[in-house]
């Protein structure tokens, strides 16, 4: 069968080549996790993070934290190769315990949120987000 | 890199006493993970503002600490409360000790 | 109060959008700090046969890289905005003179400029791009060093320029003198390069709306350049954009500045007539 350079650029046009599989979570990230809730499990209520289910780039990801318990909610990314992301500490003069802020995310992973609510206790919000792998020198 | 490095904030010029504004604030600056290599091979070292702190009249609004895993150009955007007339202090620390700081005066109607 | 501005933006081009965006372009409006009105979307100029409406880019990116062209504060790009404003003020070179010793205000009289470049100059007889007249007027007037096509400075100073125009419609001029190069730039733009013999027609012309890997390919518009890019977070000039482009296609590709490039941007620009000024956006 004849392939044309043309044909072999539409079929690849037509495939989408998102980085479907998950990096493995790092036991470093389930570790940095661990020794900030001390081990506790955390609520999965309380904390809402706002992230894009796709990122067209991963080396700017928009992402959001709101937890109105929280004296301190810290961002974990799963499979980055080091997984702390931030950490937020509010004040008196917070008036929403919320942020935004961009991320670097080496490929689609998780992005865990944990809020260390004002009784000691935690709360845990986790999305996936699929980050593509670009065309043009992506 | 500190000749580079531009703070930028964006803060209403009043607001209602006791009420609840947006803060956004900007640094140029390119967070050198510390994970990339070089042309020929040798990893670049890490140079990252590794932590951000607002401050109203010497109240803590927020402060929070950035790993490399935050991107080129660090954005924030949180809401403060402004209790009074006064000001807001903004403060970046590089890892090469460099500390950068920017004010903002709020008046109150 | 009203919630953060980003969550509302990101919020609106939520309710805009009807689906999930597979193809582009979308159907999102382009209105900077709430009042630049940036037409992304116009019929194309008539001397295009293969398409029949043309597009910005910024049409094709994802809801969260749009949002970041929404705010002058959120578009990284306006940093180099920023630098170029103290560049302008700033004196360099033999003869005293800063951009402002002569052009005063770049706010009011560079408005338009970005519109209408590349342009025929006369007096050299030859079809100029922003870099050039930047660069001559920094070797004739100022008695200072050439910049660099793609350097630092010279990218700010093309964004501070496309920055003052924005919402203003490309609207360069491919007849009388400026022609030839403009037909060179056209033969450019159809001819096939590289070890994959790709032409800037088989994607940009053919192919605009499909996906390129995971990427939704756009119509290659330049009236949002200097573009922020997200991949290497600074901002790049058209011509750095053309070598990706043209090295993508496993080519070796023209330089900086080359005649070849010249003519392609004029031609490219030419594709562009009718969208407005946008630079500096922010793309992918």
């Amino acid at each position: 069968m004849q392939l044309t350079r043309r044909d072999a650029l539409s079929l690849g046009l037509g495939a989408t080549a998102l980085a479907l599989v998950p990096l493995r979570v790092s036991a470093a990230a389930d570790e940095a996790i661990a020794a900030f809730t001390g081990g506790a499990a955390p609520a999965m209520a309380g904390i809402t993070l706002t992230a894009p289910e796709i990122a067209e780039n991963g080396n700017t990801v928009p992402i959001s934290v709101d937890s109105p318990g929280a004296v301190e909610i810290r961002v974990f990314a799963d499979g980055n190769p080091t997984p702390a992301v931030a950490a937020f500490t509010f004040g008196p003069l917070a008036a929403t315990h919320s942020a935004s802020t961009r991320i670097r995310l080496a490929g689609t992973q998780d992005v865990v949120a944990i809020a260390r609510m004002g009784d000691g206790s935690f709360a845990e919000a986790r999305q996936t987000v699929k980050v593509t792998i670009g065309g043009c020198g992506g | 890199m500190a000749s580079d490095v531009k703070a930028r904030v964006k803060v209403p010029k009043s607001a209602t006493a006791g009420g609840t504004i947006t803060i956004k604030t900007l640094i140029s600056h390119k967070m050198e993970s510390g994970q990339r290599k070089d042309g020929d091979g040798n990893v670049i070292p890490r140079s990252i503002i590794n932590r951000f702190t607002c401050e109203f009249n010497g109240q803590l609004v927020i402060d929070v600490v950035l790993e490399p895993a935050i991107s080129t150009n660090p954005y924030f955007e949180f809401e403060a409360t402004v209790p009074e007339a006064g000001e807001f202090t903004f403060t970046w620390y590089d890892d090469d000790g460099d500390v950068y700081t920017e004010t903002k005066a709020i008046s109150v109607s | 109060m009203k919630r953060t501005t980003t969550l509302v933006s990101v919020l609106a081009l939520a309710a805009w959008t009807a689906g999930p965006t597979l193809a582009g372009p979308d159907d999102h409006q382009l209105v900077i700090n709430d009042e630049i009105q940036i037409i992304t979307e116009a019929a194309a100029p008539a001397h295009m046969d293969g398409i029949d409406t043309i597009y910005s880019g910024w049409r094709f990116r994802a809801d969260e890289t749009q949002a970041l062209e929404l705010d002058d504060f959120e578009n990284p790009g306006m940093i180099g905005v920023e630098n170029a404003m103290a560049i302008w003020e700033t004196v360099d070179g033999s003869e005293g003179k800063s951009c402002a010793s002569c052009h005063e205000s770049a706010e009011s009289s560079m408005k338009g400029v970005r519109a209408v470049y590349p342009k025929w100059n006369e007096a050299a007889g030859e079809v100029r791009t922003l870099e050039m007249q930047i660069n001559d007027c920094r070797t004739t007037r100022m008695g200072a060093e050439k910049w660099k096509w793609s350097g630092g400075d010279m990218v700010d100073m093309t964004a501070l320029i496309s920055s003052v125009s924005r919402g203003m419609p490309v609207n360069v001029a491919i007849d009388g003198p400026a022609q030839s190069t403009w037909e060179k730039g056209k033969e450019i733009y159809y001819t096939r390069f590289g070890q994959l013999e790709l032409s800037c027609a088989n994607c940009h012309e053919d192919n605009y709306g499909n996906m390129i890997r995971a990427d939704h390919l756009s119509q290659g518009q330049i009236n949002g350049f200097p573009s922020y890019r997200l991949k290497t977070a600074k901002l790049g000039s058209v011509h750095n954009r053309f070598k990706g482009c043209v090295r993508d296609t496993r080519a070796e590709t023209f330089a900086d500045g080359s005649p070849e490039f010249v003519a392609l941007e004029l031609y490219v620009a030419s594709r562009g007539n009718g969208l407005s000024v946008e630079g500096p956006s922010v793309r992918n």
